[in-house]
């Protein structure tokens, strides 16, 4: 029985039609969600923060993992996105008559958040590693304080207002097409020189990369991801300040990653669900709701000490989930492999071996 | 004619010469090999040759450019590949992305064609994989070919790194102690295979070693390398017999 299961999972995962077929269903639901109301508003903004999520870690893991890099610049290029995509909506565009003006902010959001990854590029032609990593941080400092002190922009106190343009179809495509691009970058050449940066720089210039140009490439997709990624962020959130983006939104989107897994973008879209979803069970109200069958004399306590407190405490756990993954868990749940429906088809069989059963198995870019 | 001509080149890390007045010239098809003590510098002129290090004076010209001041992407670009002393595959790739990422410079698609899989891009990564296999086979690693580099027996990733090199699609390759760690019989099979791939891909081909039986048997020409400076250069026998290489190198044991 079990061995029918798996050729028949086996033969489904093999099709071609499988993954278009998912994201058409996954299209129409997005669309049908709010238009039906399938389900209330606050699981609907639950799926528009997993989404965005997606978009960010699935970006950042084409720098820390497979680049191998460990940029902490993301939230930054969040705010670039946003900053920009907002005095768009808001002051030069008029999206109230033309609505669809808002898709244009959102793009431009994230050409100019491109246009600041190839800056954070140019230091890691010479820097790698802990130092890169140093300046990546110097660059998320400059953006949020550069923010904080333009009182054009609304200084510290940001802006609010904003138009709610954000909606669950919208963000879906965003994924959709964001995660398409990454993964297409990935599995052609220039991905392949990112790949072999991390593994041997010198080696990969003496077997004629151009590492300069896959490394501004990679950070200017990266960037032009999380510049979406803001800008979508700010429509939902409709308020917009330097704190928004800061090191401890960098820290929610790197334990998305590595939780999901490095080098894989299926790791990240698992990562970032999980993470959006855990976050939401962690407040208070949900927590208490699920251990309300305890009994008084236990929940109370619990209640007293732990349960109300949990908002601060998320600070606490979440970063320390970072740590234990790093270290105990460093390939994450799916680090270095992917779902075979993301790997090109050609990928997939250029990599298959003459032996006939069980040979699609243990290579390093194939899959489970 | 000349393929490679080195003139005058001198190389110090800081206070220490590394290099100093060293000259080469390779003929085109030619089979050399560089001689010499550990720390004599034979290492050195290949990071020079290959832009690892830009080389403090002298000039190195393949044909008529000069390589003297090219970034390593650009100097394999015109058709120099190596491989090196301890094995530098991209260990935790597939052997086939190994030999898949040394086309990179042969690819021609650009970034945009490359994020909508469109236009050139299809053809061209079928025509990579179709010559990647093609050279797998040549190598015998075909069977391999979704395997993680790091996972290959010792053989077999020494083959793998003079396949990613001719990847690249060489005319003059630099091979960095191929015989390292190998048996005399294995020697024997790398002698044979060296002669092979010459034969087959047309190369130049300048190599470094330690194994006398290997420069001996296969060298047309021999350079021998100490404290940077060029000892003694000519014929195996003529090596064999120069009074100066057998004193400061080959030992006494070797005459005779």
């Amino acid at each position: 029985m079990r061995a029918t299961l798996g050729v028949f999972w086996d033969r489904l995962m093999e099709q071609r039609w499988l993954l278009p077929l998912l994201v058409a269903v996954g299209l129409a639901l997005a669309f049908a969600i709010p238009q039906f109301r399938l389900v209330n508003n606050y699981v609907q903004l639950v799926m528009i923060l997993a989404g965005i999520n997606i978009i960010l870690a699935t970006s950042l893991n084409l720098v820390n993992g497979y680049m191998g890099e460990f940029s902490l610049a993301h939230a930054g290029f969040m705010a670039v996105g946003a900053y920009t995509s907002v005095l768009l909506t808001l002051h030069v565009f008029p999206v109230a008559a033309y609505p669809g003006l808002f898709h244009l902010a959102v793009l431009a959001g994230g050409l100019v958040t491109a246009l600041l990854g190839l800056l954070v590029a140019i230091p890691s032609f010479k820097v790698r590693g802990d130092y890169l990593a140093i300046i990546t941080l110097a660059f998320l400092m400059i953006v949020k304080s550069a923010l904080e002190n333009i009182d054009v922009i609304g200084g510290p106190r940001g802006i609010s207002g904003i138009p709610r343009l954000t909606t669950l179809p919208l963000v879906f495509c965003w994924t959709v097409a964001l995660v398409w691009l990454l993964r297409n970058f990935v599995y052609s050449s220039f991905g392949r020189g990112v790949l072999a940066i991390r593994e041997d720089e010198i080696a990969s210039e003496l077997m004629s990369v151009d590492t300069k140009r896959v490394k501004v490439l990679a950070f200017m997709l990266s960037a032009f991801c999380a510049g979406i990624a803001g800008a979508l962020f700010a429509h939902l959130l409709q308020f917009i300040s330097p704190r928004v983006f800061d090191i401890v939104k960098t820290t929610e989107i790197l334990i998305m990653v590595y939780l999901g897994g490095i080098a894989s973008i299926g790791g990240s879209i698992i990562g970032a669900t999980l993470y959006t979803i855990l976050l939401e069970v962690l407040r208070p109200s949900t927590v208490a709701g699920l251990l309300s069958w305890l009994p008084a004399v236990v929940f109370d306590p619990l209640n007293e000490h732990f349960i109300r407190h949990l908002g601060v405490l998320r600070m606490i756990i979440m970063p320390l989930l970072l740590v234990l993954v790093m270290l105990y868990w460093p390939h994450g749940i799916m680090g270095m492999r992917d779902f075979r429906g993301i790997i090109p088809l050609r990928d997939r069989l250029a990599h298959r071996t003459a032996t006939p059963r069980g040979a699609t198995g243990h290579g390093a870019a194939d899959s489970h | 004619m000349a393929l490679l001509i080195a003139t005058k080149v001198r190389h110090h890390f800081g206070g220490l010469c590394a290099i100093n007045d060293f000259n080469l010239e390779l003929h085109q098809g030619e089979l050399m090999g560089i001689i010499g003590p550990n720390g004599a510098g034979k290492t050195t002129v290949f990071n020079l040759i290959t832009g690892v290090y830009r080389a403090s004076e002298g000039s190195i010209r393949l044909r008529e450019s000069e390589l003297v001041g090219m970034t390593p992407h650009q100097i394999t670009a015109r058709r120099i590949a190596r491989t090196f002393q301890n094995i530098r595959l991209f260990r935790d790739l597939s052997v086939l992305d190994n030999v898949r990422i040394a086309q990179y410079s042969k690819t021609r698609y650009s970034p945009l064609e490359a994020l909508l899989h469109l236009g050139r891009f299809r053809r061209e990564e079928q025509r990579i994989i179709e010559h990647s296999r093609d050279l797998l086979a040549i190598f015998k690693l075909e069977h391999l070919a979704g395997e993680t580099a790091r996972n290959l027996p010792y053989g077999s990733q020494r083959r793998l790194e003079i396949a990613r090199a001719l990847a690249t699609g060489p005319e003059l390759l630099l091979l960095d102690e191929p015989a390292a760690g190998m048996n005399p019989a294995e020697i024997d099979q790398l002698m044979d295979f060296i002669r092979w791939i010459r034969e087959q891909f047309q190369l130049t081909i300048l190599l470094i070693e330690h194994q006398m039986q290997l420069v001996m048997g296969i060298c047309e020409r021999i350079k021998v390398l100490d404290f940077g400076e060029t000892l003694a250069e000519g014929t195996p026998e003529a090596i064999r017999n120069d009074p100066w290489v057998i004193k400061a190198y080959l030992g006494a044991d070797a005459v005779g």
